[in-house]
């Protein structure tokens, strides 16, 4: 059986990156984002990613980069190979993949403020 | 905990901001409310209405004469005797003016060169009623609109990835939530003259469904356990046609529904022959038949060994030109040819997949709940729809309940004031903001994976006593390593927690839909029984559920007279 590795960009702000290597089964026609989803469901639920719809391309929440290419994990082919994905480099992080993305008079209020 | 909880004071909170949402803030803020409108996801991206495709229905006569009682015959009809006409003529009569709102809101509604707002006919309406934005674009295009609007209003403090935990009640009333906010893995607390539930469905507690990840059934858990009553739990609604094979990236799975409107296209067994005829409802190259026809359709031709390779029925546009095919969808047929789908050589395959629910929050023709300061609107409220919803009323429902919603619970919190009780959020603070007991090995995705096994397993389109027994023994052995709290210290985006909030809420109403299910021995729209086939009249009216002392119980109520 084939498999996709992901190479994935760990950690929160202040921490010091590291990168966790999942490998994946690998089936034609999955996404990226199903890669992901297969991550949580059979290696790790710790990992923090953003998605609502489900590969339908309608909440535009699931965007990253992915081999260094901004795009999104729902139209992005997982590929039998290592692919890396990190964070929006230009978005503050928050956990893993996962960045401030929201507008900011629609984020819940700074902890302490 | 060491830094205490904000406290954020508004008179109505709402939440879930989706089109029922949005609409009941809207509306609260014009008649004067401060408003606090959360959603677990981004504002306006998450939830079931910006996943929408097509079409919209409203009486609006824009095609053909049209008055809001023939779209209310149809509803009615549809819902196969359970529906409450007070809500279904609200969805029906209100639906018409929300709709005309949206357009001066600017959605883009599709138009006529004379400028007419175009409608078609979707199955189940006598006539032309669906209004809808380009194919494919509804949701989007209404969730831009209200959001838009929102923004404009003044006095609705939006506030996005913030997962409602539980509601707040004390003296017999609802004084607002406790949340916990997902983007920094802190608690909230939120004091409220009124609250609206606007959370949508349960369909994420299936395994194939055309949902968000956020539509699992938690708004019904947070009224359950508030006090209020869920009502028609077992009526879960499956789209027939939903995508199965060729795997698609980029695309909803009910992306079919505007092809079948606009080229028909032909629905056949896996021996290549038209079926449905078979079943009392003859489709022929249209799209006619209703919704929990088709399902049953295809799911009895796959028990029979008559499926498509992969489960379930071909759809074929074959006999469509491709001229004619790239005149309608032009952009999307590249986007399937990308997927390696060619329709003018392959057909593709469909099956039923969970789609909408019937059933939900039990609410009278105000949105009100009966326990006092709680309100809920959209798809989280049960009963417009009886045993069957008609093509196009969601959206249509969403808006039109959203505005009651949104004025009821303005005039209940200048009435009433806020009345913020500590004590009684202290269990529900802790709980969301603390740190539960380490459970390694425990994966909270996987648990839920599990739940969503359990329900297509057994509680799916077709049931049995026997199947629904299982489903129940399972549901409680999953219930039992689900534990008290969620594991762990809480994490800035910790879906492993939130996990644990949507397993705790989806168990507890996914039994609810498992008991009302196995009570109900007859077949009757979207609730099928192969061991009581048919309509039993004896059957004709809701079941309600109410959780005390910790446990549900179910209960039964005449179907409602007209208003």
């Amino acid at each position: 059986m084939s498999v996709a590795t992901l190479s994935i960009h760990r950690g929160g702000p202040g921490e010091a990156p590291r990168r966790d290597r999942f490998e994946v089964p690998f089936e034609a026609g999955q996404s990226v984002l199903d890669g992901l989803r297969w991550v949580r469901e059979c290696a790790d639920p710790s990992l923090a990613m953003r998605y609502a719809c489900l590969n339908a391309n309608a909440c535009k929440e699931c965007m990253m980069l992915v081999d260094g290419r901004v795009g999104y994990a729902c139209t992005i082919r997982l590929e039998a190979r290592e692919m890396r994905l990190d964070p929006l480099p230009n978005k503050a992080l928050l956990r893993d993949l996962v960045t401030a993305i929201a507008p900011p008079d629609e984020r819940p209020p700074e902890p302490g403020a | 905990m060491a830094v205490e909880a904000p406290l954020l004071r508004t008179d109505v909170l709402v939440i879930g901001a989706g089109g029922a949402g949005l609409y009941a803030a809207i509306e609260a803020a014009r008649r004067g409310a401060r408003v606090l409108l959360l959603d677990r996801s981004l504002i306006g991206r998450g939830g079931a209405t910006v996943m929408a495709q097509m079409t919209v229905a409203a009486a609006l006569g824009s095609e053909t004469e049209d008055d809001w009682s023939h779209h209310l015959a149809d509803t009615l009809a549809a819902g196969r005797g359970l529906c409450d006409p007070r809500l279904a003529r609200l969805l029906c009569e209100e639906g018409a003016e929300v709709i005309r709102e949206m357009d001066e809101w600017r959605t883009g509604w599709a138009r006529h060169p004379d400028g007419r707002i175009r409608q078609v006919q979707a199955p189940g309406h006598d006539r032309p009623r669906c209004v809808y934005v380009d194919f494919l674009s509804t949701g989007p295009a209404v969730s831009r609109a209200l959001r838009a609007r929102a923004q404009r209003e003044g006095g609705i403090r939006r506030m996005g990835e913030v997962l409602v935990t539980d509601l707040v009640t004390s003296g017999g009333r609802v004084r607002g939530a406790v949340a916990l906010d997902l983007a920094h893995g802190v608690p909230l607390r939120m004091s409220a003259g009124a609250t609206v539930i606007a959370t949508g469905g349960l369909t994420r507690l299936y395994r194939r469904n055309s949902a968000s990840s956020n539509m699992a059934g938690d708004g019904y858990a947070l009224a359950l356990r508030a006090g209020a009553e869920l009502v028609d739990m077992e009526f879960v609604q499956f789209f027939p046609i939903g995508h199965l094979a060729p795997r698609m990236i980029g695309m909803d799975p009910i992306m079919w529904d505007p092809f079948r409107y606009k080229l028909g296209g032909r629905l056949l067994n896996g021996a290549m022959e038209e079926f449905t005829d078979r079943y009392g409802a003859p489709d022929g190259g249209r799209y006619v038949v209703t919704r929990d026809l088709a399902t049953y359709a295809i799911t009895r031709e796959v028990a029979a060994g008559r499926g498509s390779p992969s489960g379930g029925a071909w759809l074929s546009f074959q006999h469509v030109p491709e001229a004619v095919l790239r005149e309608n969808f032009g952009p999307v047929i590249d986007r399937l040819a990308a997927n390696g789908i060619d329709l003018t050589r392959t057909p593709v395959e469909v099956a039923p997949i969970a789609h909408y629910h019937m059933g939900g929050i039990r609410v009278d023709a105000r949105m009100d709940t009966g326990l006092p300061g709680l309100f809920a609107a959209g798809e989280a409220v049960g009963g417009a729809n009886g045993a069957n919803r008609l093509s196009g009323n969601a959206i249509t429902e969403a808006l039109a309940f959203g505005r009651v919603a949104g004025r009821e619970a303005a005039a209940l919190a200048r009435r009433d004031g806020e009345g913020w009780d500590e004590a009684a959020a202290a269990e529900a603070l802790a709980l969301a903001g603390g740190t539960g007991p380490a459970r390694p090995g425990m994966n909270t995705a996987a648990l839920f994976r599990r739940l969503q096994d359990i329900m297509a397993d057994d509680v799916g389109a077709f049931r049995t006593a026997e199947g629904l027994a299982r489903a129940g023994q399972r549901l409680q052995a999953l219930s039992a390593e689900l534990g008290e709290a969620p594991p762990g210290p809480p994490l800035p985006h910790d879906l492993a927690r939130a996990d644990w909030f949507d397993l705790r809420a989806g168990l507890q109403v996914a039994e609810a839909v498992v008991l009302a299910a196995a009570a109900r021995t007859e077949s009757r729209g979207a609730h099928q029984r192969e061991d009581h086939p048919g309509l039993d009249p004896a059957w004709g009216h809701n079941q309600t559920l109410a959780l005390r002392d910790g446990q549900l119980r179910l209960g039964r109520q005449p179907v409602a007279e007209a208003a």
